[in-house]
Parts: structure tokens; C-alpha cells; sequence
């Protein structure tokens, strides 16, 4: 017993890492108090390890500890996606005012991001339900504290209860329909489920429905699709930026692959190897694509009317989940490889697009639209960058957002899912325009008033490049990447 | 033909990105040195295309057959291996030359050329104007010299964002409007082209011939193979709905930038509030993308679908030059008749296209270079009027010949090339055109009502000639001085090239028969005619 705890204890090595960091950060803030420095070091040192360690995990495809959660290349694709968040969130919050405000309780925020992030690796494994509830309820916490972080400011505190009130409605929603299911098949572990599903050639179905129906909520909750989506403008707007850059990647990034995981583990029948398309339970393609297109949609529609940027960048980052949700309609490898370099292109561009935001406003002391006035004449570096990090959220060409939305719509056409790749190209083109709106304001209009200098120090000019350099190059050279993606489609227990 | 180990063509295409950065190294004040830079790197590239010129040979027919493209050059750009479940993908770096994308390279480096030296006299934020041409100029030569669908695409979208820039920072009162309404319209076709780009690309393999195995390709030639279409796939087969659908994606994103009847509509508004030079490119080149694009990509990958849609095409080429005249001549201002005026031009060109005849064909793209030519003067002459008068309003005119006899000469060589008088150059590819279209029976009625379009162009040119050089001269314009060195250096060249090709067409045209018979090969190789829209 013990040896196969500490056999299964080495596969779990990221997730140990962070848990041990979690407590050596709370730890120190509680003992070197008024030098949060030391806990905030901790921290990055911590999350650095459990990146490296989930790299290290490319290639492995076990499940551990009696299939609770499971070790393959999937999940630590995942885990390198929001272990690169977690990190460069971190050095963002170096330069963030919202953080900075509140110095005294940076050991606090720099725990919770750990444990955030641990909530997350764990949702990108997790195959058993208890697993996916408990992951999910540990990276809500965390992100509920996390939104709220700036105390003072009342629409941080208005954000922080909006998540707990929806979190915590679709999270009950979520389990009643675990409940449903384990009382359909008797099992909680994902293969389990499928066996007794298939075995029971569909005498539950209305049962089936409900409960699939209600577990979907939890997801769409997670990934803010529509028409879960209610609590993401207000929660993104009001939360600091590096909270809402942080929960529009990993976040959703977690979302999804837990998403992807259960519907493929459940609902997709032994399988041959060249497609996992067939689906028995239940028409879930369907009501995916029909949950993408009003995601998009309403996304791209409603952040036409924005005039604060962040709260823009909120309802752009719901139609990049709509889109990626197209990607999931097809329930294929392509579709699935499809989200995964997705993942990576919106990482570079949406934290880049949201680090400018977050230093722009540090210098002007806003956020809306109005600020942005003539910014590309006095600050040509931000200026340019946020042309390209916005032009690559259009999804243009030489830049990294176009390889993400050709390999949707790849995925899409190569399924004859051809009405819905049509909607989805319309969509780019209305998304061009609230993106241009900002470019517009950038260069072709002057400032109202003396608007404040934004300049970068050195360092903060390092990280842009970190964001910028990548959403550049992967435009033009993408072929590492989409290897990647592809050796990591691979899922436990679906050959 | 290379240069220090690189292709001519990769030269041509990347000389003016090398410029951009050159001209962003600058200090921001060295407004002569950037005007000089930008000038000797475009100028540089008009000698790079003359000596392209002088080494084409006409006897070679490109189109699908990779041997005989030219200046070829070819590297594996991206390579991905093949999994269990998707097969090999392979992106290329693929550029050549044929006589389709000749004249057009010809085209791109003297118009750009010229451009510059309209640019001469802007002074708010000359070096990001600069940047942002070149970045242009770089575009627009990478379409018309890329083979790979999808280095073709990424070029066709560079281009998107500098002319949103260049309308909307340096243009006039509406810039704002047209700027963002040329974006749009132009990223609605693309997103189109580029749907059908996939599409393509998943229904056609071909074979690599050193490991054997099948692998998807974007190369153009490659597609238009009908045997390398695999047998299932979505675009498989002739005439099916499928393929009718996606001919129709890429005959939008391309109509769009043309612009055909009924997409044209941000074209007056981005002419008008677009600075003189960029207009002279958006008239010059970039209108010609979309003929381009459609004789590139539509017709020899979709010929079955191609030759079904004549009638419709003729019926759009008719639209476009009677509605196009038509409107033309309604017009007060001086830059909005010259851009309703393309619109009717660039009808011609889809007349032509719709012949399916060498001859029609030949005068089609003849005439995307000679009103590449003739609409770049035109616009050059607005510019300097309104540089003058600051007023573009026609009726506020008259008399012009008076003060201004230099400029009156050269505006008439213009204003007789564009109406298609003989011994200029309009004239025999509006001959051609209307010639090849009247052979095909299908289309006869609809040529012969397009002819109406001559008189009416003929109608509003001598109009708007003698509202603005004849009768009473207007006092309000006493002094206006003539036509200055600068301009005339940017509008004499463009002259000789009308006269020349007026006098000796075979300049041009002997370098594009060999490709315009393989075409023609090609889409009547398809079969008769499949019925539209099954």
C-alpha cells in the first residue's frame, strides 16, 4: 500500500511541488512579515519547479493513484499551459498598481496563485468526478479570493461575490448532474461511466440528458461560454488585471481540458484509432456548435459596444472560447489538436494584449478607450505591440492568431462542418472591428487633453518581448508547435 | 537570375521590407533621407523588374506547369510529420513568374516607384508613411509572385493593415470611415478565400518523390491537377455543390477587391479620402489583386465552374461598365469620377475574362496593366490640382489651359488613354477585350450592350476635360502655377509607357500569349459546360 502510494507519488511530482510551495509561501509571509518579497520569491521558485516538472512528464500516459487522476501527454500539455501563465502572471504583478496597492498582502496573492494554479493542473488530469469537483472547487476558491484582491476598490469586492454567487450555482448545478450520473451507471471514474453507458445501450436517455446537460453547465460556467457566461464582464472588469488575464488563460485553459476530457472519455465509444468521432450517449456536437456560435457571437457583438478596454478584452475573450469551442465540435484529434494550438497562440496574444492594458494604466490611471488617444505617437513600442498583439487577436496573417484560427477552421472543413466555419470567419471579420476601434484611437485620433507619458523600463520591456516575439514567430514558423499539439492529443485510456 | 545566393524575386518582394527598417533606423527629423531611401529602394526595384523584363522568356507558359514558371525559387517552409491521424503538411516557399504575373510584377515596381515620388511633399509623420508603403509595396509584390496558396494569403493580408493606416492617418475629412470600411469589406473576402484556401488544401495530395508517400500540400499548381484531388474528398469530382460553394468564397474575396457590382461600394469612399499616392496604388495595383486573383486561383483550379458562370460574369462585367459610367459622370468631385471610372475600367478587364478566348483574355490582363498605367496618372493629375487649389469640386474650374498648358498636355494624353483612343495603350486592350468576348456566342448580347460603355466613358472624360481646361477661365484660380518637375517626373514615365504600348502593344502582349493559350487549354480542358447550381 505504501509503496504504491510512493510509486504513484513520483508521477504526481508537479503537483507535489506546488502544494509544498503553497505552504512554504504562507509559511514565510507569516514569518518574514513586512518583507513580502520573500514569500513572492518562494512563489515564483515554486512554480518555475512544477512547470519544469510537468514538462518532464511529456510522454507518459498512466493513470495514478486508482485512476483518479491521470498522467498524459493531454493533461501535461495543459499543465505547461497554465504553469507558463502562472509565471508570467507573476512577473507581470512585478509592475501592477492593483498589487502594489496592497503590498503588505502580497505572500496572500502569491499563495493563492499557487493554489489556483494546483487547482488547475489538477482539472487538466482529473478523471474521476470527485477529482473534477474537487479541482474545481480549489481553483474557484482560489479565484474568488483572487478577484477580490484589491479590498478597497468596491467593484473588485462586487466582482469577488458575482463569481462566489455564480461559481457556487453552477458548481451545485455541476454536481447535481455528477449525482444523476453516478446513480446512472454506478461509477465515478470517466471510463467507468463510458463502459456502463455502453453496456446500457441508452435506456436512460432523458436521465442521461438532464444530468449531461446540468455537468455541461458546470463547464460552460468554467470556460464562460454563453449562456453561462453572465458573470464574466463584471468579474473580469472589476478583478486586478493580472487576475483577469490569469483566469481568461489558465483558467479557461483548465476548463477546457477537463471539458474536452470528459466529453471524449464519456461520451466516445471503443474507438478506432483514426477517429473519435462517434457519439453514442447523447448529439453533443450539435449542441456544442450551437453553444459556440452564440459564445462567439454574443462575444464579438457586445464588445463592439465597450468603451473599457478591459471590459472589451473580457467579451473578446469569450468569443476566443466560442471559437475554440467550434474547435471541440468536431470531436476529432484534429478538432482537439486545434484547441490545443489555439491555447498557446492565445496565451502569448491575450496576456500580451492584457500586460499593455495593465501598463498603460498604471501610467494614465485608466482604462477606457478614450485614454488610448494618439498613444501610438507618443509611445511607439506600446503602441505597435498592441497593434500586433490585436491584430493576432483578429486572427491576421504574419501573426501567431491567424495559425490558431487556421487550424479551427481546419479542423472544422476537414469534418464538412461547413455552415459553422463560415459563421466562424464572419465572426473574425465583426471582431475586427472593436479591435480596430483601439488601433483607431491609437493613431488616428488626438489626445483630448495632456495625456500622461507612458514609458517602459527596461525589464518591462523584456517581458513584452516575451509576449510579443513568440506571437510574431509562430506566425510565420509554427511547425514545432503544431508537433507538439499533435503528440499531445493523445488522452488516457482512448488509443 | 540571383543576387548574392537570393532569387530576383525574393529581391523584388523583400527589397522594400529592408527599406522599411532602414527607414525606421532612421532619426525622426531626416525627413529628406527617408524620402531618399524610400525613393532609391523602390527605384532599385523598378531596376531589378527591368532586368527582370529583359531576361523573361515569352515562349514559356507557366500557369500549372512548374517547368516552365520562371525566376522559380522553392524551399520547404514548414514540414510537419505525419501522425496516425492527419498526414504529412507541407507549407512552401514557393515563388515564380509566368506571363499572368509578369506584367503585374512590372505593374507593382513602377507604380510603387511612382508613388513615392507623389509622396514627396507629405510631412505629418513621414516615417511612418514611408514604413507603411514599402510594407505595402512588399505585400502587393508577394501576391502576384507567391505559387503557395498560403504564402500567397499571408502576403494578401499584409497588405490589409498599412493601406488601413496609410487611408486613415493621412487621408482627408472621412479618412476614419473609409479606412475602416475598406478593412472590413476586404477582410470579408479573405476570410472567405481563406475557407476555401482549406478546403482546398485538404482535397488535394501529391506525391514526394523522395519518401513516397502522399502529403497535402498548398503549392497552386498542385491544385489545379484534377488528378491530385483525392477521391472522396470535399472538393473532389466536377461541377459538384461543394466546389460551386467554394469557387464562390474565393470569386467574392477576390470580386470584393476588384471591386465587382455589388462589393464596390467602399471603393469611391477610400479613393476620395486617400492621399494622391495611395490612391495611385489602390487604382494601380491593388484593384488588379482581384482580376489577378481570380485568373491566378479560380479559373484553372475550378475550370468547370468557371466557364459555367460566364454569363453571370459577363452579366457582372456589364454592370460594372455602364454602372460605373454611369456614375462616373453624376459626379462633381474630380476623384470620385476617376474612381467610379476604375470601377467601369476594371469591367472591361471581366469582359474580357469572360471571353474564354485568347484574345479576350490577353486584352483582359493587358488592360489590368494599361489601366494600371493610365488610372495612376489620372489620379496624379487630381492630386495636382488639389494640391493647388485644394478644392476638387469640377464645376469650380475652367479655363485651366490657359495657365497651366504643361499640364493640360499631359492630362489629355491621360484623359484620351483612359476613353480608349487609338495609339494609346487603353485602346488595344479595350480592343482585345471587346473583340474576345464578341467571338464567345454566349455572351455576344452582352457585349454588344457593353459598348455602350465606351461612348458614355468617351462622354464624361471630354465633359469633364472641358468643364475644367476649357471655357472661362475662373479668376479665383489667376496664379495657379503649372505642373512643377516632381510631378511631371512621376507622370511623364507613366506617359511614355501609355504612348509605347499604344504604338508597339507586342512590348507587353508577346510575353503573355504563350500563358494566356495554356489557360485557356486548361479551362476548356474541363469538359463542357456543367449546369450552375445544381
Amino acid at each position: 500500500m505504501v509503496e504504491s502510494v510512493l510509486q504513484n507519488l513520483t508521477y504526481f511530482v508537479p503537483e507535489t511541488a506546488l502544494v509544498v510551495t503553497f505552504c512554504a509561501v504562507l509559511l514565510a509571509d507569516v514569518i518574514f512579515k513586512g518583507r513580502p518579497r520573500i514569500p513572492w520569491t518562494i512563489g515564483l521558485l515554486g512554480l518555475i519547479v512544477a512547470g519544469v516538472t510537468a514538462f518532464q512528464q511529456t510522454g507518459l500516459n498512466r493513470p495514478v493513484f486508482d485512476l483518479m487522476i491521470v498522467v498524459d501527454p493531454f493533461a501535461v500539455f495543459f499543465k505547461v499551459i497554465v504553469a507558463a501563465t502562472a509565471i508570467l502572471i507573476y512577473l507581470m504583478s512585478l509592475w501592477s498598481d492593483e498589487v502594489k496597492a496592497s503590498a503588505r498582502r502580497m505572500g496572500e496573492y502569491a499563495a493563492l496563485l499557487v493554489s489556483a494554479t494546483l487547482g488547475m493542473f489538477l482539472m487538466a488530469g482529473a478523471t474521476n468526478l470527485l477529482m473534477i469537483v474537487l479541482a474545481l472547487e480549489l481553483t474557484g476558491l482560489s479565484s474568488y479570493v483572487l478577484s477580490g484582491y484589491t479590498k478597497e476598490a468596491s467593484d473588485s469586492s462586487e466582482a469577488s461575490l458575482k463569481y462566489i454567487l455564480f461559481g457556487a450555482v453552477s458548481t451545485g448545478i455541476m454536481l447535481y448532474g455528477i449525482s444523476l450520473l453516478y446513480g446512472l451507471t454506478g461509477a465515478t471514474d470517466l471510463i467507468g461511466i463510458r463502459l456502463a453507458l455502453e453496456g446500457q445501450a441508452m435506456t436512460h436517455t432523458p436521465m442521461l440528458l438532464i444530468s449531461s446537460i446540468m455537468i455541461l453547465a458546470g463547464f460552460g460556467y468554467k470556460i464562460s461560454a454563453v449562456p453561462f457566461h453572465f458573470w464574466t464582464p463584471d468579474v473580469y472588469e472589476g478583478a486586478p488585471i493580472t487576475v483577469t488575464a490569469f483566469l481568461s488563460v489558465a483558467s479557461k485553459a483548465a476548463g477546457f481540458a477537463l471539458m474536452i476530457r470528459f466529453l471524449v472519455s464519456t461520451a466516445t465509444p471503443s474507438l478506432g484509432v483514426d477517429v473519435m468521432a462517434v457519439v453514442q450517449t447523447f448529439e453533443w456536437p450539435k449542441l456544442i456548435a450551437i453553444m459556440s456560435v452564440l459564445t462567439m457571437t454574443l462575444g464579438n457583438i457586445v464588445a463592439i459596444w465597450q468603451n473599457n478596454l478591459k471590459r472589451l478584452l473580457a467579451y473578446s475573450s469569450i468569443a476566443h472560447a466560442g471559437t475554440m469551442l467550434m474547435a471541440v465540435t468536431v470531436f476529432s484529434q484534429n478538432g482537439v489538436a486545434a484547441v490545443l494550438i489555439y491555447f498557446v497562440v492565445y496565451l502569448f496574444m491575450n496576456l500580451g494584449a492584457f500586460y499593455l492594458v495593465m501598463l498603460v494604466a498604471g501610467a494614465t490611471g485608466s482604462e477606457d478607450i478614450d485614454s488610448y488617444k494618439g498613444l501610438g505617437h507618443r509611445a511607439p513600442l506600446v503602441g505597435v505591440s498592441l497593434v500586433i498583439f490585436l491584430i493576432s487577436l483578429t486572427g491576421l496573417p504574419p501573426t501567431a492568431g491567424f495559425i490558431g484560427k487556421l487550424y479551427v477552421f481546419s479542423a472544422l472543413l476537414d469534418a464538412q462542418w461547413i455552415w459553422l466555419a463560415i459563421v466562424g470567419a464572419l465572426n473574425s471579420v465583426i471582431s475586427l472591428y472593436y479591435y480596430v476601434r483601439v488601433i483607431r484611437n491609437m493613431y488616428l485620433r488626438d489626445p483630448d487633453s495632456a495625456p500622461a507619458p507612458v514609458v517602459l523600463t527596461g525589464a518591462q520591456t523584456v517581458l513584452l518581448m516575451v509576449f510579443l516575439v513568440p506571437t510574431l514567430v509562430l506566425g510565420v514558423y509554427f511547425a514545432p508547435l503544431v508537433d507538439w499539439a499533435h503528440a499531445s492529443v493523445a488522452l488516457f485510456g482512448i488509443r | 537570375m540571383a543576387f548574392f545566393g537570393i532569387g530576383v524575386l525574393t529581391w523584388l518582394t523583400f527589397l522594400p521590407i529592408l527599406g522599411m527598417l532602414l527607414v525606421l533606423v532612421l532619426p525622426k527629423r531626416s525627413d529628406e533621407t527617408i524620402k531618399w531611401t524610400a525613393l532609391a529602394v523602390t527605384g532599385l526595384q523598378v531596376v531589378l523588374a527591368i532586368m527582370v523584363y529583359f531576361n523573361f522568356r515569352p515562349d514559356l507558359a507557366g500557369i500549372n506547369d512548374a517547368e516552365s514558371m520562371q525566376f522559380v525559387e522553392r524551399a520547404v517552409w514548414i514540414d510537419i510529420p505525419s501522425t496516425s491521424w492527419v498526414g504529412r503538411i507541407q507549407i512552401e516557399y514557393f515563388l515564380g513568374i509566368d506571363g499572368l504575373s509578369f506584367p503585374m510584377v512590372l505593374l507593382t515596381a513602377l507604380i510603387s516607384f511612382i508613388a513615392v515620388i507623389a509622396s514627396w511633399k507629405i510631412d505629418k509623420a513621414l516615417k511612418g508613411y514611408m514604413a507603411m508603403l514599402l510594407l505595402l509595396d512588399t505585400g502587393m509584390m508577394g501576391v502576384f509572385v507567391a505559387l503557395d496558396f498560403f504564402l500567397f494569403y499571408v502576403f494578401w493580408e499584409v497588405m490589409l493593415l498599412p493601406m488601413y493606416f496609410l487611408i486613415g492617418i493621412w487621408g482627408g475629412p472621412r479618412r476614419e470611415y473609409a479606412a475602416i470600411k475598406f478593412f472590413l469589406y476586404t477582410l470579408l473576402g479573405s476570410v472567405l478565400m481563406l475557407l476555401a484556401m482549406i478546403a482546398l488544401y485538404f482535397s488535394v495530395t501529391v506525391l514526394d518523390p523522395s519518401t513516397g508517400d502522399r502529403l497535402h500540400t498548398f503549392n497552386m499548381l498542385a491544385m489545379m491537377d484534377p488528378a491530385n484531388f483525392v477521391e472522396g474528398s470535399l472538393l473532389a469530382g466536377a461541377g459538384t455543390a461543394f466546389r460551386q460553394l467554394a469557387y464562390l468564397g474565393l470569386f467574392i474575396g477576390f470580386a470584393i477587391k476588384v471591386p465587382i457590382f455589388p462589393f464596390h461600394t467602399w471603393l469611391p469612399d477610400a479613393h476620395v479620402e486617400a492621399p494622391t499616392a495611395i490612391s495611385v496604388i489602390l487604382a494601380g495595383v491593388l484593384l488588379k489583386m482581384g482580376t489577378y486573383g481570380i485568373l491566378r486561383i479560380c479559373y484553372p483550379m475550378f475550370p468547370e465552374i468557371a466557364q459555367a458562370w460566364v454569363v453571370p460574369l459577363a452579366i457582372l462585367a456589364f454592370i460594372n461598365i455602364v454602372y460605373g459610367a454611369l456614375c462616373a459622370m453624376a459626379q462633381q468631385d474630380f476623384k470620385k469620377l476617376i474612381a467610379y471610372s476604375s470601377v467601369s475600367h476594371m469591367g472591361i478587364v471581366l469582359l474580357g475574362m469572360a471571353a474564354m478566348n485568347t484574345q479576350g483574355m490577353m486584352g483582359a490582363v493587358f488592360q489590368m496593366f494599361n489601366h494600371g498605367t493610365i488610372t495612376a496618372m489620372l489620379f496624379l493629375i487630381v492630386g495636382v490640382i488639389y494640391d493647388r487649389a485644394h478644392t476638387r469640386d469640377l464645376n469650380a474650374f475652367g479655363g485651366l489651359a490657359l495657365t497651366m498648358p504643361k499640364y493640360t498636355g499631359v492630362m489629355t494624353v491621360a484623359f484620351f488613354a483612359a476613353l480608349g483612343l487609338p495609339g494609346l495603350s487603353g485602346f488595344i486592350s479595350e480592343a482585345f477585350s471587346f473583340l474576345g468576348a464578341f467571338q464567345n456566342e454566349q455572351i455576344r448580347i452582352i457585349t454588344i450592350a457593353s459598348t455602350l460603355g465606351i461612348v458614355l466613358t468617351a462622354a464624361y472624360m471630354l465633359w469633364t476635360l472641358q468643364r475644367v481646361f476649357l471655357g472661362q477661365k475662373n479668376e479665383k484660380w489667376g496664379a495657379m502655377p503649372d505642373i512643377d518637375g516632381r510631378e511631371l517626373a512621376a507622370l511623364v514615365p507613366l506617359g511614355i509607357i501609355v504612348l509605347a504600348l499604344g504604338l508597339y502593344p507586342s512590348l507587353l502582349l508577346s510575353s503573355m500569349s504563350a500563358s494566356m493559350n495554356q489557360l485557356i487549354e486548361i479551362v476548356r480542358a474541363a469538359g463542357p459546360a456543367v449546369a450552375m447550381l445544381p
